[in-house]
């Protein structure tokens, strides 16, 4: 198999950005999209922050749009998913379960997933009553209890976007005070469907065929309380998708990948990260979308020097 | 292909191979992802039946499946679910769910 010129691993805005400059750059790019094709955006309502969209996008017609914009321009996208990379020597190799590629160049854009919360009874009941997308399943709560965890922008907006359906909807905050911000915040407490739970945590979900109860834990006093809710709705944060590349590529603290100073390359001579995988401050579709660009015009100009 | 009440008895549950069946709706982000990659394989797997349930237009198949979230797919084998799994993910995952029940 012939090696490949760079290769994309991840398809959101900064993946796909990083498409379409390579590709204009006659790269060639190999874009491989991953396990949750389209990104973040995908599960979003209308984006009304996209730079040039004053009347506002549906996050899946802004990727779709992109996709479209990367395959004009020469990027091969394949529908599967990296499982394993080595990038001790070049060319790289990138290996997906039906697939090993070589490349001279890899450009990583695989941006963060949600967190869950790792109680019991979460993954049984994930899909029947307990979900990370409330634009794909709150329609599936009209008149019913719903939880939301999570205290910040994104469990505000979840919360806010439910209350078209359920009857009720109650947000479990583990501190006394959300980190969302302002205008998110005072469009929750306007709401009259919207109540709060403070200092708490899920210890537990309950439910046989479907979701029936969420068992919580007050932080302060221990005191134990059960919920009666058909829907619960985990919005507690995103980590950055760096498992393949641990031990291989220098990661900080937390896990997002680290930048050479003033340049998208990563610790590894030849390797670009870009988007939310390594951006714990902006992590917005803008900047993902920037450091994609950023990334690509390095990866050209190593290319070029390292001919 | 398009499945309906009146349709999913023929289609699902007296099939001679494996069904794959894709709850979906258009306002849903990850089934407009999803959907192309489905069709994708119903042209690469002969193998298999694939089966799409519109929820908005089907709703008493999505409460008689107990459908609470999308995209859920459910593979039928003998007119019986032997899978249920529901969220989006490469079409080599999807291609992986149903080889290993064919």
């Amino acid at each position: 198999m012939d090696i490949k010129n760079v290769i994309i691993i991840g398809s959101g805005p900064a993946g796909y950005t990083a498409g379409i400059y390579t590709g204009r750059a006659q790269l060639s790019p190999l874009l491989i999209a991953g396990g949750e094709p389209g990104g973040q955006l995908i599960t979003t309502t209308t984006v009304e922050n996209w730079p040039g969209e004053d009347d506002g996008i549906l996050g899946a017609a802004l990727m779709q749009n992109m996709e479209r914009q990367a395959k004009k321009y020469g990027t091969e996208i394949v529908a599967d998913r990296v499982t394993e990379v080595d990038v001790t020597s070049r060319p790289f190799t990138v290996k997906t379960a039906s697939t090993t590629y070589q490349t001279h160049s890899i450009i990583i854009a695989t941006g963060a997933s949600a967190r869950w919360l790792g109680v019991p009874g979460e993954n049984e009941l994930k899909g029947r009553g307990i979900s990370a997308c409330a634009t794909c399943d709150g329609f599936f709560f009209r008149d019913k209890h719903v939880v939301v965890v999570g205290g910040g922008d994104a469990a505000l907006e979840e919360a806010t976007y439910l209350t078209r359906y359920a009857s009720k909807v109650t947000i479990v905050v583990r501190k006394d005070v959300l980190s969302a911000s302002k205008p998110m915040i005072e469009r929750a407490e306007k709401n009259e469907k919207i109540s709060f739970i403070w200092n708490s945590q899920v210890k537990e979900f309950q439910g046989t065929q479907t979701l029936e109860r969420v068992v919580l834990t007050n932080s302060q006093t221990q005191e134990e309380t059960v919920v009666d809710a058909q829907g619960c709705f985990v919005a507690i944060g995103h980590k950055p998708n760096t498992e393949l590349f641990a031990g291989k590529i220098e990661l900080d603290a937390v896990g997002y990948i680290v930048h050479q100073c003033g340049s998208m390359e990563t610790s590894v001579p030849g390797i670009f990260a870009c988007g939310d995988v390594t951006d714990h401050s902006y992590r917005q579709a803008i900047t993902a979308s920037g450091t994609g660009c950023m990334a690509a015009i390095d990866c050209e100009r190593f290319l070029a020097k390292n001919d | 292909m398009e499945l309906t009440s009146e349709n999913f008895d023929s289609v699902v549950l007296q099939a001679d191979r494996p069904v794959l069946v894709d709850f979906w709706a258009p306002w849903c982000g990850p089934c407009q992802v999803m959907g192309p990659l489905v069709e994708e394989l119903e042209a690469e797997m002969s193998e298999a039946v694939f089966g799409k349930v519109n929820v908005d237009e089907q709703p008493d198949l999505a409460r008689q499946f107990n459908i609470l979230s999308i995209p859920t797919f459910l593979i039928f084998k003998g007119g019986q679910v032997l899978e249920q799994f529901s969220g989006s993910m490469s079409k080599e995952a999807l291609k992986d769910k149903i080889t290993k029940l064919l």
